[in-house]
Order: structure tokens, then sequence, then C-alpha cells
């Protein structure tokens, strides 16, 4: 029983390890492992598409975050105040929401957007002042943000609720026996017992953003995130660069996932 | 704002496409009748999903079953997390990660070194079949491990007191106890690779694709969104009768159980 729990956990482990590895290969060929360096690590660093690439993906996985958990947190404290039928179809739309594979979601969205944009690209041009280029809504950063948030939403939702359902009522209703106001006891009292989960949510939110590849794919438009770049890099080929740039988005990732569960554990511990 | 681009896909499904890429609005059956033409990415999908939801769960299934009764307590938490970090780390780089394993110079060298030669494993559906236990492993675990976990051991005492042998505890007390987990585990793992794209574009190598490529060459490349829209609403529709049919067989058998326990 042990050994094959080893067995399972070399499984999972080793892949990384090997990529980990590899990224410090002195040889110029991926799979020959020829001493030790951080030659590929530079490289990476020193190439103008790898930087362009991860300063799409940095701004996207911020803004969407920020926006997922700003109206994330919303919806759970409003769905608080919410009971009967309307309650329950909520709930099922943000587990539905949290479920839908992600490339349905692209699709979804890349026809949902390309559809409005359709509609409202000739009443810009109709309205603009004659004489100047009218802008033309296009799929970009922005459509990336808005597709990211809209499916980051339900995942913050999802944690702030469990934190809002494990907290005590009795405060929110002395806070308003004490005579503030609906905005005040928001500001005074739940922000801050919530905030941590907010806070988990926003990094989880950063990773899953930063991480994703599919829903980018359809609605980057030409733009390129990271997983882009690497997507279509390894179609090309298997270079010791990848596996610098892999092993830091793993990095990265690993140590915001660390974070977050230990913000949610902190929390969990102290409302024991 | 989900629902509203799901329906303009459906909408879409019944319509033409037009010359210059987009579509024109119509009420025609043509995009549903021409679907035989993606059939293989169908039968690859509804082949390779099934199969790998079921190895991750053979594979899953001892090791939560290990974290949950047999491990020990302190270490428990830290193993079982362990397990579910690499799932949120990204699929595009563990998927990569094989390619590196499996091609030229990974473990077909390894094998050529003890004597088996000519073994191709990259670009095969053994190779997407890895790929997808490898991604979704983790997301099987979890919610074994959960029922496993909040099952009352005093049972599995009782059952041994009782005279019962270890596998007959098994599979009469420990087995059923964790259906629920099995089906969760098993329904999230489906569901995700009736949609998945990553692993068979990278590790299928264009020879083992699934419904998803189908979708990303008609939206992206062929632009023929009339048809993709037809492929992605029987895809979906496929999805829900499955899922649908799967949820009342969990039910029964949890009903069946009730009465059992009853008795």
């Amino acid at each position: 029983m042990r050994f094959y729990a080893i067995c399972v956990y070399l499984f999972l482990y080793i892949p990384i390890g090997v990529i980990a590895l590899f990224s410090f290969n002195a040889g110029r060929h991926a799979s020959q492992l020829q001493g030790l360096s951080t030659k590929w690590y530079g490289k990476a660093l020193s190439n103008p598409f790898v930087m362009d690439a991860l300063e799409t993906s940095m701004i996207v996985a911020f803004c969407s975050a920020l926006l997922a958990s700003v109206f994330g947190t919303m919806a759970a404290v409003a769905l608080q105040g919410i009971r009967g039928p309307v309650r329950v179809a909520f709930d099922m739309l943000i587990y539905v929401a949290v479920m839908i594979p992600g490339i349905v979601i692209g699709i979804a969205t890349l026809i949902g957007l390309v559809t409005v944009f359709d509609q409202l690209n000739p009443v810009i041009a109709a309205i603009w002042p004659v004489g100047f280029n009218p802008p033309k809504l296009r799929m970009g950063i922005g459509s990336l943000i808005a597709a990211h948030t809209m499916f980051l939403m339900a995942l913050v939702a999802i944690i702030v609720r469990a934190r809002l359902a494990g907290m005590d009522r009795a405060l929110t209703e002395a806070s308003s026996d004490l005579y503030a106001t609906p905005l005040g006891t928001f500001w005074q009292v739940t922000l801050p017992m919530i905030f941590p989960a907010i806070l988990a949510g926003f990094l989880l939110s950063f990773t899953f953003s930063f991480d994703d590849f599919i829903i980018a794919f359809f609605v980057a438009g030409s733009e390129t995130t990271l997983p882009i770049y690497v997507f279509s890099s390894i179609r090309r080929g298997v270079t010791p660069e990848i596996n610098a740039i892999g092993t830091m988005v793993m990095g990265v990732s690993l140590i915001l996932l660390i974070s977050a569960q230990l913000l949610l554990k902190r929390e969990r511990r102290k409302s024991r | 704002m989900l629902i509203i681009p799901l329906t303009v896909v459906f909408i879409f499904s019944f319509g033409e496409r037009a010359p210059s890429g987009g579509v024109v609005l119509a009420l025609t059956v043509e995009q549903y009748v021409n679907l035989p033409a993606r059939w293989a990415a169908f039968k690859n999908t509804m082949t390779l999903a099934p199969i790998g939801t079921l190895s991750a769960l053979f594979i899953a299934y001892p090791l939560a079953y290990f974290l949950a009764v047999k491990s020990h307590p302190r270490w428990k938490t830290i193993l079982l997390v362990l397990v579910i970090v690499p799932f949120w780390t990204s699929i595009l780089i563990r998927s990569y990660a094989w390619i590196f394993l499996l091609g030229g110079r990974g473990i077909p060298a390894l094998l050529e070194w003890v004597g088996i030669e000519g073994l191709r494993l990259i670009n095969t559906p053994f190779a997407v079949l890895v790929g997808i236990i490898y991604g979704y492993l983790p997301l099987m675990v979890f919610p074994i491990f959960v029922s496993l976990d909040k099952l009352d051991k005093r049972l599995l005492e009782a059952s041994s007191d009782l005279g019962a042998k270890p596998w007959k505890t098994f599979l009469q007390v420990t087995l059923p106890l964790s259906i629920p987990g099995i089906a969760t585990g098993c329904m999230l793992v489906f569901i995700l690779l009736m949609g998945e794209y990553l692993i068979p574009a990278l590790l299928g190598g264009g020879k083992v694709f699934f419904v998803g490529n189908a979708l990303v060459d008609l939206f992206l490349q062929s632009r023929n969104w009339a048809y993709g829209s037809a492929v992605a609403v029987t895809l979906v529709v496929v999805m829900l009768v499955i899922v649908t049919i799967y949820m009342r067989l969990i039910s029964r058998l949890g009903a069946r159980r009730e009465d059992v326990s009853i008795m």
C-alpha cells in the first residue's frame, strides 16, 4: 500500500522534476544533459517575445483577478440576503459556471463578443465626428479580461460564501442594533472578516488567469499571452528555453497557491 | 452573462456559413446533417474520455484509500496537498513534460537500452491516455478521499470483529460507502475530458483528436462558425444526456443501498 502510494507520487512529480532539471541544462539540445547552467533563464528573460507575452499575461491576470474579486464578493454578499428559489437558481448558476469546460466558455465568449462588436462598431462609426478615424472594437486584452472575469467571479463567490456562511450572524445584528447603516456594517464588520477569503480568491484567480490557455486561445485575438506563446513554441519543437519558462511559471503559481492555502487555513483556525 | 452567448451558439448552429466567414442566420439543419464528417472526433472523445475516467479511478482509489484510512494523521494533510498541488499548476506545462518524457529520447530511449526497440509512444492514443490520467488524477483522488475520510472507522472495526475478512469488509462496507466520492470524481473528470483540447493537441500530434480539437479548427482556423456551433451544441447535448443518465443511475444505486441499511 505504501509502496503503491510512493509510486503514484513519483508519477505525479517526476515529469515536473525532469522539466526543472533540464531547464538548467548547459547544452544546446533539449534532451541531453550536459552540465548545469542558468543560461536558458537569461535567454528566456531577454527574449522580447517572451517578455511581451509575460506583460500581457500579467496585465490580464491582475485586472481579471481584481475585477473578479470585487464582483464575486458583491455577488456572495448579495446572495446572503436572498432566500428562496432565486437563491437556488443563482447557486446553481455559480456551480455550473465553474463546471463548464473552458472550451465552451471560450467559444461562447468569442461568439457573444463578436456579435456585440459587430452591432456596436457601425453605431460608433456613425456617431464619431467626421474626419477622425473611428475606434474599432475587437478582440484583445479587453475581451480577455472580460472572459476571465466572468469565469473567475464564480470561483471568488464560492470561496467568499463559504466564509460568510461560517460567520456569526450576531455580529452584523449587533452592529445594526448599534445604529450602524447597512453600508457601515459592511465596511466595518463584514469586510474585515471576509477579507482573507477575498485575498485568497484573488490569488487563486490570478493563478487561474495566468495559467489559462484554452479561453485565451479563443478570445485573445492578435494578443499573445504566455501560455499561448509556450503552446506555439512547443509545436515548433522542444527547447531548453521552454523548460526554463515552464519552470518559472510553475514556481510562481506554486508560491501564489501556497499563500492562498495558508490564508484560508489560518482563517479557518481563527474561526474555531 | 453566460446564458446569452450560449444561446447565440445555439442560434448560430441553425445558420449557414457566410462567404466572408461569418454566419448568415437561417433555419436549416444542414449543419447537423453534416455532423458525420467529424465522426472521428466524436468517436475518439467517446472512447478515450470513459477509458481515461476509469483508468484515473483505478489509480486514484487505492491512493485515496491509503491517504484516508492507512496514513498517519500527522502526514495526512501534507500528503493530500502534495496530490492536489500539481492540479492547480499549468496543465499546458504538465502535458509538455510528457512530450519530453514520451518523445524519442525519453522513455523510448530507455527502453531501447534494455532491448525493446522501435517503440513509438508519442502521438498515439496511449500518450493521450497517459496525459489524461496525469492531468486529472488529483481531481479524482480528492472527492474519493473526502468520502473515505468521513467514513466512521468504527464500522470497519465492527465488521472485522464480526469475523469478516479484510477484503470482505472492503467490498461490503468501505466500497459502498465511498460511492458518492467515486461518483463525484468520475463526473468531474468525465465532463472536463469531453471538452479537452490541450492534451490531444500536444500528445496526440494531430492523429488522436477530440471534439475540442475539431472546435478549435472550425472556429479559429477554417472559421466555419455555423458548423462549429452545431458541433458545440451536439457536444453539450451529449454531455448533458450522459450526465443525466449517470445521475439517475447513481441515485438509484444510493436508494437501493438505503433500503438495505433499513432492513
